[in-house]
């Protein structure tokens, strides 16, 4: 089956393309790239004026809550969501139930995303074993089954002992080690961010020290040990602060942050809405600003959704007892587009190459990218065909989203993926999310 | 005059024409209380449920005796537990009030905000009786009937509110009213016990106790929860009296006219000592007396009731 693309800007920032013109797909590869192409046979035509071809965006950082919680998200409806949300790879993070900290529960994850669909799973090994942060995981067996990266997410590995190991060990297989920057003796069970607001709101807060002095000290470990670094969902502008020094001494020190941070502040807390309740928590308006200045300039690679999802019944209780996440994937591009890009904060092929090739570069994923010859790994989106968001149509089987209702612009109308071509339903109307065309 | 809200989940926020408001019907409601037959037929066929998550005595029967004062039907619920860790949820319970049809909901919650997810999904009328360390509005209000009681007004006062401001809903609303009315305050307690931040509410801190009272007019004196003194907050409850404890030498010190007062129940002899507490300054039981014509201030007006002429229904 063959596509025929036309007049779309074709965006693929790694490879310096920002152009508009044409893209002819063709089993499965990209046939051609630019200009005005007339194709030989019957292309499926598809009229893109004003829409956006980009490399299909990689995620790396999901959690799909399988295996333990099915009821929260299965694989499949977390790859579903992906897709929906105009992404063509996402890593999971290992802390479900068991974690994935064994080959078997790795393998797991690769065959169940295998019959799930067309959208790659990079799954994650935990960098402790059963993520108890007493002993190494085996990490060289968890690479060799396919793990991308490790990671305790959702906790720190609080020894510092042990995350030099791990450290050191990871460089043998040179995959990131990715820390959940967070000590939780400093947020001595807080719910929100520390500050105006959780005193105003009564609750405990989570201060910015948390974050900011794990994050120091992983980045003296990963001098120490020489290894990778990558800090996730920063949140702090100290945090950033202490990424850009790292950077500027030559570390191996890369971050990423998740659109909720950088579209939100502890602010919007006012009315106890568990559907805002993250950890790490919003932070405030000074914070998010400079986590907007360092995606722009790049002390800030990449941007992952931290995908969280949970069941409503669990969001519907007391903020307190509420857990700590919010669902991105259907929601990302969007976000970003209507926060960051049409406010002018940033330029559209910067927050692409935060979607596409910096995360990939992370993560030692080949990125097909716009190149004639590669796989199709496609994204096409209407950057400005608006729509409301509906909690109840998403893909995702959880609903804790903190843009309930929220006009945001942004459209996902296809995804490429190999010989498959994926259109979501539409946002504003009924339909089904469906792999439209098989291949031959 | 009617009071133009739903609920009543805080302070903050609250106008101070609000706030005269409530303290004008808690006094006509005072006077009720000193008749012989101290009750009134004003919301016969109303329910009132108190919801208490939380142990507390004093407020409840506070509660309680305020709902009969006004021929209310009320049930008194107290739950062992947060909610979420015994099965049935905060959901469950609003619906099952909802099916019940009651009026009014007065809820203790160890959650901050759990009166305000209540509120947000019941038709009835919400009072937060405290929630974490959130707010406590009608003990603030309470407070403060007892000081204009006693001042006439708040102009020119100086308020020092000593304690735990940190886990403390009692300081929040007292801050929060306080400063509505035009009163000023200085709060007062060991660093560990004072938010970061927290002159952003426009109060003034003091970490020396002896020159926080100099000059008060009311010292506010909060309960210290004996588990805060596990090295982490506090070194010693002994090292907390020396240094913060409402003693006789301080008292005697206080300015002539300032009150004494206590949100209950008393630690003797670690943030008050009981000659203090039990001293002519001592205002705590007129607190006490006072926060059941507040509260039946609150729910009637929160019942659409009207205040003409000082004329309490
Ligand atoms: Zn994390």
């Amino acid at each position: 089956m063959a596509w025929l693309v036309k007049g779309a800007r074709l965006l693929d920032p790694a490879r310096g393309i920002d152009r508009t013109g044409d893209l002819l797909v063709d089993g499965g590869k990209i046939v051609r790239v630019g200009g005005e192409i007339r194709a030989d046979g019957e292309p499926a035509t598809i009229e893109a004026k004003g829409c956006v071809l980009a490399p299909a965006f990689v995620d790396m950082h999901v959690h799909l809550r399988e295996p333990g919680r099915e009821d929260a998200e299965t694989i499949e409806s977390g790859t579903r969501a992906a897709a929906a949300g105009g992404f063509g790879a996402i890593a999971c993070m290992p802390n479900t139930d068991p974690p994935l900290d064994s080959q078997g529960a790795i393998r797991f994850v690769l065959e169940r995303a295998e019959e799930a669909g067309p959208v790659q799973v990079l799954p994650i090994g935990c960098i402790t074993a059963g993520r108890r942060g007493e002993r190494l995981a085996e990490i060289g067996d968890l690479v060799r089954a396919g793990a991308a990266a490790i990671s305790d997410d959702g906790s720190w590995v609080e020894s510092p002992l042990l995350m030099r190991r791990a450290l050191e060990y990871a460089r043998m297989f040179d995959i990131p080690v990715v820390t959940h920057a967070e000590d939780k003796r400093l947020s001595a069970g807080g719910v929100m961010h520390e500050g105006e607001m959780s005193l105003h709101l009564g609750l405990r807060g989570i201060p910015a020290e948390s974050e900011v002095v794990a994050i120091e000290r992983d980045v003296r470990l990963a001098e120490l040990a020489e290894g990778r670094l990558h800090v996730a969902h920063v949140s702090t502008a100290e945090g950033v602060a202490v990424v850009r020094r790292a950077k500027e001494r030559g570390l191996a020190v890369t971050a990423e942050t998740a659109p909720h941070y950088l579209a939100l502040t502890d602010r919007c807390l006012a009315g106890y809405d568990t559907n805002r309740k993250v950890n790490p928590p919003l932070r405030t308006a000074a914070d998010r600003d400079a986590l907007r200045g360092a995606v722009a300039d790049g002390v800030i690679d990449a941007i992952a959704t931290d995908h969280a999802p949970h069941p409503l019944h669990e969001k519907e209780v007391e903020f307190d007892a509420a857990p700590f996440g919010v669902v991105g994937l259907e929601t990302a591009l969007a976000v970003l587009l209507t926060y960051l890009v049409r406010a002018g904060h940033l330029p559209l092929p910067r927050l692409v190459e935060c979607l596409t090739s910096a995360p990939a570069k992370i993560l030692g994923l080949d990125l097909p990218g716009l190149a004639e010859g590669a796989d199709a790994s496609l994204v096409l989106f209407d950057p400005e065909g608006s729509w409301v968001v509906d909690p109840s149509r998403f893909e995702s089987l959880s609903r804790n989203t903190p843009f309930a209702g929220e006009r945001l612009f942004g459209e996902i109308k296809a995804l490429f993926l190999g010989p498959k071509r994926i259109v979501p339903r539409p946002k504003s109307g009924g339909g089904f999310l469906f792999p439209d065309e098989e291949a031959r | 005059m009617k009071l133009a809200r739903k609920d009543l989940l805080g302070l903050e926020g609250a106008a101070r024409e609000e706030i005269e408001l409530i303290l004008n019907t808690a006094g006509a409601f005072k006077e009720v209380l000193q008749r012989k037959i101290p009750k009134v037929p004003t919301l016969r066929g109303k329910t009132a449920v108190n919801l208490f998550f939380e142990a507390s005595t004093r407020t409840r029967v506070s509660f309680e005796l305020a709902e009969k004062r006004l021929s209310a039907d009320s049930v008194s619920i107290a739950k062992a537990m947060s909610s979420a860790e015994k099965g049935e949820t905060l959901l469950d319970t609003v619906r099952n009030l909802q099916a019940m049809k009651i009026d009014f909901l007065i809820v203790r919650h160890s959650a901050a905000g759990a009166p305000h997810f209540l509120a947000s999904r019941l038709e009835a009328a919400v009072i937060n009786a405290g929630d974490g360390a959130h707010e406590h509005p009608t003990q603030g209000l309470l407070d403060l009937f007892t000081v204009r009681e006693r001042f006439g007004s708040f102009e020119g006062l100086r308020v020092v509110i000593v304690g735990d401001v940190l886990h403390s809903r009692v300081a929040r609303s007292n801050v929060f009213g306080l400063r509505t009315v035009g009163a000023r305050v200085t709060l007062c307690a060991p660093r560990t016990f004072l938010p970061k931040g927290i002159e952003a509410l426009g109060v003034e801190v003091e970490t020396d106790v002896d020159r926080a009272i100099e000059g008060a007019d009311v010292v506010m004196v909060l309960r210290i929860q004996k588990e805060r003194q596990d090295g982490c907050f506090l070194p010693t409850l002994r090292e907390y009296a020396a240094l913060f404890g409402i003693n006789r030498k301080r008292a005697d010190r206080l300015k002539p006219g300032c009150l004494i007062m206590h949100p209950g129940p008393i630690n003797r002899g670690v943030e008050i000592e009981p000659e203090v507490a039990d001293g002519p300054r001592s205002v705590i039981l007129d607190q006490v007396t006072n926060g059941v014509a507040v509260r039946m201030a609150v729910i009637y007006l929160l019942s659409g009731g009207e205040v003409e002429h000082g004329v309490v229904g």
